[in-house]
């Protein structure tokens, strides 16, 4: 068997009430106008491949991925920095394709293919409906390996695919519709209940013997079942997060599991569901590598790093859903195929260079040294983990942004090494010289039908 | 290897230069053609007796053809050419060579800008496709780094040093109030400089150069014919010019309170043109005050405040028009505009209006040497000119 040896998740930085959308308790995450699935699959996976043995298979999963055709995963595999010589693939057209995609790391590390499964969603829904103020967007990446080495083994698993009018999206629209939920619940109820007993019945594990359940369904009425059925007490279900993040999607049922992986105890046992069009059941046992295995930030760290008062209008504009008076300034240029290929190190994993001869750091890359004037004498070096500082700073109200002002900042690196750069998740006002930062891979901008990925600096979460 | 200069030997005897500002009747060419036409005037020559031409134009045209059509000058050399904010400079310097080698008798540096026409605010310059990771700082932004870098350094408090700047722009402005061409032709109270709307850091709308269309035009020839085409000529004593290697975006030891660029480019002017001392030496400066932060720092680059005290010279009044070293007595950048590609001759035209006598309500007295020094790029990764003039 094999299973999960390494977890990462991923949560941005701001929060919409929904006393803002119209009622309803708590708030749901929401990415910034610079993030989408795709950059924060990246952030998850980051925290995730610390440590970790490298993957062989890159899987991710999203329903709302940064291009309807072109590999989003090659970009995720990019900005990792991971070795081009790796398989990846795609998941999409469900919600459970994110636990889907751990299955199928699973099953690749059962055959002796380490996986990195990565899950992302940004969510909308229609304006004023349950979708907009149910969702969250979040993300998550599983590193699959090896029996000896998981932290949460894999014992029993059961999968379900079920054709039915449920939830659907056109390719063309912008928002998913719902079929009445008590007609979803009839149909894809009794599929979770025989897919978890399937699976308990696989893994020899007794419900009572369950420390942490995990439901994520499309129609909460679905799932209510499931613990009636198999007689759980209410202390054996995992909070849902449904409050603090809202269901985001795809990462949803991984994201419940990291934060279930961030406290568990060795010995515990969990059963994970995710219900839509069928469902994927997976039972794990924690082992006593759970420790070492834990990422930096925890589930509950990114919810608690926030900035929870986002106007509802400002996040319709991120979304491209309300239209807004752009500032008198050119819109942003596409960045070019050419260079962006052969500029890829730099641009998508954040390496830059470090002169062999005396030590001094290039952010870009250089061929030559600023320092010594040596020329070709350079080794490549990622700098996206490396802490850094505000060298110094201003507020550009003048820069087109979706969020003005545009904080830029000139950022100094542990070790050496400079760049000019913009700052996210930042209150203008908090920033100081001196303040100290961190890498974060974002879309900065669409320009002309193509993103434009790179790496802005933000406070430490 | 040794940069030797060419003092006195290339004049200016004539010069020409449109009002800045919003032209909205007026493309680039007809700017061209009403700038040329006071210079030939100027020189009292026909528009035949100019062997060569060098056009400097940041993004208003391409090739010679800019000058040569507009101006239907028949089979010359017309080279076109860019450095930036810079770029009116180096026509002039590239003339000046041209005429020092004994290539050519008698040729024009004309410099243009046409930047109303865009529909956008501020400046804004188009690249070649790239990658996508260069920042996209605008102006103000990259120049309001120097603000609060120098205030750290120097231990002057913010609200001291805003008093500073806002400063440098309200005598930009007296200045540019008695210059008939410069696009703000008043006088702006302090207090509303102080207050007016952000855009970047903190520099306010009038903490910015303006934004303006704009021609100017110098003819040179070698010193010992320049008396045959007025009777005021003025004479080059330095040319100097430095490209950075951006080191200020590399280095963490740049700290944003100096140009290294300025620094080197004037090094190289006051040894061409004999200056120990440009505190004492020099009469009169027209510099690049992009944004008023700029003028400040370049104070000391220049050698005419000593490190760390350009503030306390800018409010002791040491650069206003009627102060002992008068910076930018024409209105600079501030309040006579800045057309890119025209702006390094504008400053010349205001040193062969001093020191030919001919300023006007702005007149300083007496002036020996002027000099000129124009900045283009950003803090820590420019190109810098200067040249110093006299009779």
């Amino acid at each position: 068997m094999a299973g999960i040896t390494r977890f990462g998740s991923y949560v941005p930085f701001f929060r919409v009430q929904r006393t803002a959308l119209g009622g309803g308790r708590g708030a749901r995450a929401v990415a910034s106008h610079d993030e989408d699935s795709v950059s924060m699959a990246v952030e998850a996976a980051r925290d995730a491949l610390r440590g970790a043995a490298a993957p062989e298979l890159l899987l991710f999963a999203t329903t709302s991925g940064a291009y309807a055709e072109k590999t989003n995963a090659a970009t995720v595999q990019a900005a990792l920095g991971l070795p081009e010589q790796i398989a990846s693939a795609e998941l999409g057209g469900s919600t459970r394709m994110g636990l889907a995609a751990l299955g199928l790391g699973l099953d690749a590390a059962t055959a002796g293919r380490r996986a990195l499964v990565s899950a992302a969603d940004v969510v909308i829904g229609a304006p004023g409906g349950s979708r907009e103020s149910g969702g969250g967007d979040a993300a998550v990446a599983f590193v699959t390996g090896p029996d000896s080495e998981a932290c949460a083994r894999l014992l029993g698993r059961a999968s379900a695919t079920t054709e039915l009018l449920d939830v659907w999206r056109l390719p063309e629209e912008r928002f998913a519709k719902q079929w009445e939920e008590r007609f979803g619940a009839e149909v894809l109820g009794p599929a979770l209940v025989d897919a978890a007993t399937r699976a308990l019945k696989d893994a020899k594990v007794e419900p009572t013997e369950l420390s942490h359940v995990i439901l994520d369904a499309t129609n909460p009425r679905a799932a209510a079942g499931l613990p009636r059925a198999l007689r759980l007490k209410p202390e054996q279900l995992a909070d849902g997060l449904e409050s603090q993040v809202g269901r985001a999607g795809a990462a949803h049922a991984g994201l419940v599991l990291a934060s279930v992986l961030d406290q568990a105890k060795p010995g515990a046992r969990i059963l994970v569901t995710s219900l839509a069009d069928g469902c994927e059941a997976l039972v794990f046992e924690v082992t006593d590598r759970i420790a070492a295995a834990r990422p930096r930030h925890t589930v509950a760290g990114w919810i608690g790093s926030k900035r929870d008062d986002l106007a509802y209008n400002n996040w319709l504009k991120w979304r491209g859903i309300l239209p807004f008076e752009p500032p008198r300034r050119p819109d942003p240029e596409r960045p070019a195929a050419p260079p962006m290929r052969r500029n890829e190190r730099w641009k998508m994993a954040f390496e830059g260079a470090r002169c062999t001869r005396c030590q001094t750091g290039h952010l870009p890359p250089q061929r030559v040294c600023i320092h010594c004037g040596a020329i070709d004498e350079m080794a490549p070096e990622r700098f996206a983990d490396r802490g850094c500082k505000v060298a110094t700073f201003t507020l550009d109200h003048l820069a087109y942004s979706l969020q003005p002002p545009v904080v830029a900042a000139v950022v100094d690196f542990e070790g050496g090494g400079r760049l000019t750069c913009e700052l996210t998740d930042v209150e203008p006002a908090s920033v100081a010289i001196g303040n100290e930062l961190e890498m974060t891979f974002r879309r900065l901008y669409t320009g002309q039908g193509v993103h434009n990925y790179f790496w802005k600096a933000r406070p430490r979460r | 290897m040794a940069s030797h200069g060419i003092r006195d030997r290339v004049a200016i005897v004539g010069m020409g230069c449109t009002p800045f500002g919003e032209h909205w009747d007026k493309g680039a060419d007809d700017l061209l053609v009403d700038a040329c036409k006071d210079a030939y005037a100027s020189a009292r020559v026909e528009p035949a007796a100019v062997d060569a031409y060098w056009l400097g134009t940041m993004g208003s045209g391409i090739s010679g053809l800019l000058l040569s059509e507009a101006l239907k000058i028949p089979y010359k050399p017309v080279t076109r050419l860019e450095n930036m904010c810079a770029t009116g400079s180096e026509a002039l310097r590239n003339a000046a060579y041209a005429v020092a080698s004994g290539a050519y008798d008698l040729v024009m540096a004309v410099g243009v800008e046409k930047l109303k026409d865009s529909g956008y605010s501020g400046l804004v310059s188009s690249r070649p496709p790239d990658d996508g990771t260069l920042p996209t700082m605008t102006a103000p932004a990259m120049f309001s780094l120097l603000a609060p870098a120098y205030a750290k350094k120097y231990g002057v408090d913010e609200g001291t040093l805003k008093d500073v700047i806002s400063r440098i722009a309200w005598k930009n402005h007296v200045n540019g109030a008695k210059n008939p061409k410069a696009q703000f032709r008043s006088e702006v109270p302090i207090e509303k400089i102080k207050s007016s709307p952000r855009v970047a850091g903190m520099f306010g709308v009038f903490d910015c150069s303006g934004v303006s269309d704009g021609s100017a035009a110098a003819i040179l020839c070698r010193a010992e014919d320049a008396h045959k085409y007025t009777d005021k000529p003025i004479f080059i004593k330095a040319l100097a010019f430095a490209a950075g290697p951006a080191e200020g975006f590399f280095n963490q030891e740049y700290d944003f309170t100096t140009f290294q660029e300025v620094v080197e480019s004037c090094r190289d002017a006051y040894a061409q043109a004999g200056i120990r001392n440009p505190r004492e030496e020099v009469s009169m400066a027209e510099v690049h005050d992009c944004f008023t932060a700029t003028e400040l720092v370049l104070m000391e680059d220049m050698g005419f405040s000593a490190r760390g005290q350009a503030w306390k010279d800018v409010l002791d009044g040491r650069f206003d028009g009627d102060g002992p070293q008068p910076v930018n007595p024409d209105g600079g950048l501030k309040s006579f505009g800045h057309p890119i590609g025209a702006s390094g001759l504008r400053m010349m035209y205001e040193m062969w209006l001093q020191l030919r006598g001919e300023a006007g309500a702005r007149q300083i007295r007496d002036p020996k040497l002027g000099l000129t020094h124009n900045l283009g790029g950003q803090p820590g990764r420019c190109v810098s000119f200067v040249s110093v003039v006299g009779r």
